[in-house]
């Protein structure tokens, strides 16, 4: 029998099944399997994973991306003229989860910040109590947002991965079922470089093997912005490239594909392109890239809006879904912006405006649960539905 | 950026590769070199010169075009490609006239890793350009390239499978340019006794590595094909698994590392007896889970064992060895469909063909 090494990681993962054998330091040359190798996750933590990706993959239901960070809610709220401070986000956040429990019917999760995770409604009653009611599942963005690479162009890592295993494990214990982390990469000259491609890809990978080790669904995204006048074909190219190492990745840090879900962009040519596409060329570079890098082990895809506006996210959704071809995975959503946007506009802020601003909600998540099975017709308006949502140059 | 491969290009890697597809039909892998057909002929008596490589694989192809309904594609050795019938009919003609595809072995051998424990890549990539060009011209329209990797002690090393999965794009990328559809052949080797699960992992980083080599060579994966051993233990392993277990951790293993653009994965038989190999087969096309490629064979001792112990070489007996063909074929049509009951017999049927440390 081959006798069992392996190599020693450097953040060991938390040992879930309690063997308190400590891990053998190995050689670089040397990269051994053998049946005496612990299971890296437990049977029953492999379920309770498949689970939960798959109950947020439930056809015709999509995620809600309620993660801004503080920072970035100063834009939201900014636009609307209303302070950003601790109680108008909770109040806002609280429009969001105390509507009619018929969200429920297209939403499947919500990603929370960490501030808005530990939130209560009016009553007190925290807010991943209120949609657990609902039958929502809650999740968190983990990440801790966007740094520089030196010596690049004006690249960005993610970072967030200290004390992460003791964080998930906390979030388990508190209700969240799955999380988030956002790396960014830019198409430019000579841009995405080949560091880029493999440090998020990497720093991605470490997240998601920590995430598992703690029954948290680590949601994957390796997001390609919109920034610049790059063609379609420019983008399916990069956005292939990109999630060939991200799943090249996973497999090294032993992810376990079945318990993940990726978020990524859909591919769109830059916001400056002069060319214009058609949701159908959007939909078949979109699926193609995807055929030609995500395994079908993955359960579900749930694209980022990026910018596009509301209109357009489900437009182009619902071409995904209506594409001829190969599509072993679930095809939705994960918004933010494309399911908040008219939200934020009709509440303004004034409590008068709750129940139509939530009704705005239900109506665009409707609007993006037919999107999902391709049964999309249009015309869900909204007063921002065709505003494009772009920022450029976004950071967290 | 210059458009890589053009569209007209793109289309007929893409036609042939879903030809070689079709559903219920597999590959009959018939490129053995000179140097392994030693073995086949010394079994049967025979001594190993041109003629009788030709009188051989004459039995193969000269019989009922009924094989086509099971076979699409035939992988042929060099020396094979440029060979005829007693009639001076070229065999890949016969072929051709049958509406089977005519398709060629480009790798020239393992050759050894220094510094490794045994391990080996596989040579052929100088000139290759020429040479797809030259087969593409005589008929040729898929190509084979097979690289091996040993499970052991500190088996595979990292060189090891990097290696072998860059050699295999470049030989990719190359048949493509020239109209090829490469079938690219990572075997992982059943020699040794690690069980299922140790098979499997292995089996999953390197397809892992290979996807990744043929991302960064920009392989046109729509017009590829895979030809990957079945996950089964070691030879040696004490434990015996199922056919439903090998259909399972070999279905797993693809789902998490074969992109959905691959056409199909025609599995290499690698030593398993006629019989299992289709019932392995057929397993496999009944396991429930996504399968979003063709699963099927290609296989060379599992479609030819029988057929060469049939033959013996004896002119009297090459109707018996060609039906003996059609029979085998037919069973591995049938199991690539899910369909196969067992039972199609041969003198070889059960016999494992295993040869410890292969070698081409």
């Amino acid at each position: 029998m081959v006798e069992l090494k392996f190599r020693c990681a450097v953040n060991s993962p938390v040992d879930i099944n309690n063997s308190g054998k400590p891990a053998k330091k190995l050689s670089e040359s040397l990269f051994i399997y053998s049946s005496t190798m612990r299971q890296y996750l437990s049977a029953d933590k492999e379920k309770e994973l498949i689970e939960t990706a798959n109950t947020l993959m439930a056809k015709g239901k999509g995620l809600l991306a309620a993660d801004e960070s503080t920072a970035s809610m100063l834009k939201r709220f900014q636009s609307i003229a209303l302070e950003n401070n601790e109680e108008n986000r909770r109040l806002y956040r609280q429009l969001l989860f105390t509507g009619s429990k018929d969200l429920a019917d297209y939403i499947s999760g919500v990603i929370f910040f960490h501030e808005t995770f530990y939130q209560c409604d009016n009553n007190g009653k925290p807010f991943r109590e209120i949609l657990k009611e609902k039958g929502i599942i809650p999740g968190i963005k983990v990440d801790k947002g966007l740094v520089p690479l030196a010596g690049t162009n004006g690249e960005n890592t993610t970072q967030g991965l200290d004390s992460l295993s003791e964080r998930c494990a906390q979030y388990y214990r508190d209700g969240a079922r799955f999380a988030k982390w956002r790396c960014a990469l830019k198409i430019g000259d000579d841009l995405p470089s080949e560091l880029c491609i493999r440090e998020t890809s990497n720093v991605l990978a470490r997240y998601a093997s920590i995430c598992q080790q703690n029954g948290i669904v680590p949601i994957v995204e390796p997001e390609v912005l919109p920034d610049g006048d790059h063609d379609l074909g420019t983008s399916q190219y990069i956005t292939e490239k990109v999630l060939a190492a991200t799943y090249k990745a996973l497999s090294e840090h032993h992810v376990f594909l079945e318990g993940t879900l990726l978020k990524p962009n859909m591919v769109t040519a830059g916001f400056d392109c002069k060319k214009k596409y058609k949701p159908e060329d959007i939909a078949r570079a979109t699926v193609t890239a995807l055929q030609r890098t995500v395994p079908p082990a993955v359960p579900g895809i749930c694209f980022l809006s990026g910018g596009q506006s509301e209109e357009e996210a489900s437009i182009n959704l619902n071409a995904i879904n209506q594409y001829s071809g190969k599509k072993p995975w679930a095809l939705t959503f994960s918004y933010g912006r494309a399911l908040q946007a008219s939200v934020l506009t009709l509440w303004t802020g004034k409590s008068e405006n709750v129940s139509a601003a939530q009704n705005q909600l239900l109506k665009r998540a409707q609007a993006h649960g037919a999107a999902a099975k391709g049964e999309y017709k249009g015309g869900a308006g909204g007063t921002i539905g065709g505003q494009s949502l772009f920022e450029a140059n976004r950071n967290y | 950026m210059a458009q890589y491969l053009s569209a007209d290009k793109e289309k007929e890697l893409v036609q042939t590769a879903n030809l070689l597809m079709a559903k219920g039909k597999g590959l009959l892998a018939a490129d053995e070199s000179t140097g392994s057909m030693t073995k086949r002929l010394q079994s049967i008596g025979l001594e190993n010169n041109e003629e009788n490589r030709r009188v051989y694989r004459q039995t193969l192809f000269t019989g009922s075009k009924d094989l086509a309904q099971h076979i699409s594609g035939v992988i042929l050795f060099h020396e094979t490609l440029y060979q005829n019938d007693d009639n001076g009919k070229p065999f890949r003609q016969i072929l051709q006239e049958k509406g089977i595809i005519p398709g060629i072995k480009v790798d020239k051998g393992l050759v050894l890793l220094a510094g490794t424990n045994g391990e080996n890549t596989t040579q052929g990539i100088d000139g290759l350009g020429e040479r797809c060009a030259q087969y593409y011209k005589d008929g040729a329209r898929f190509a084979k390239w097979r690289c091996a990797l040993k499970i052991g002690d500190g088996l595979p090393s990292e060189l090891g499978i990097r290696e072998t999965a860059n050699v295999l794009a470049r030989y990719a990328s190359i048949c493509q340019q020239n109209g090829l559809v490469p079938i690219v052949e990572p075997e992982i080797l059943p020699e040794g006794d690690h069980d299922l699960e140790t098979c499997q992992r292995v089996t999953e980083k390197v397809l892992a590595a290979t996807y990744k080599a043929l991302s960064e060579h920009h392989i046109f994966l729509e017009g590829t094909l895979l030809k990957p051993n079945m996950v089964t233990a070691g030879f040696d392993c004490k434990k015996k698994y199922t056919a439903k277990d090998i259909a399972r951790a070999t279905v797993t293993a693809l789902q998490r590392t074969v992109p959905v653009a691959v056409p199909g994965i025609c599995f290499l038989s690698g030593g398993q007896s006629e019989e299992d190999a289709s019932i392995n087969l057929n397993a496999i096309n009944q396991y429930q889970g996504k399968k979003p490629w063709a699963l099927t064979f290609s296989y060379g001792r599992a479609l030819q064992a029988s057929v060469l112990s049939t033959w013996a070489g004896k002119s009297e007996n090459v109707s018996s060895a060609q039906e003996q063909l059609i029979k085998r074929a037919q069973a591995n049509g049938a199991a690539a469909k899910g369909e196969y009951g067992g039972g199609a017999g041969g003198k070889a049927g059960d016999q494992s063909l295993f040869e410890a440390n292969r070698t081409y």
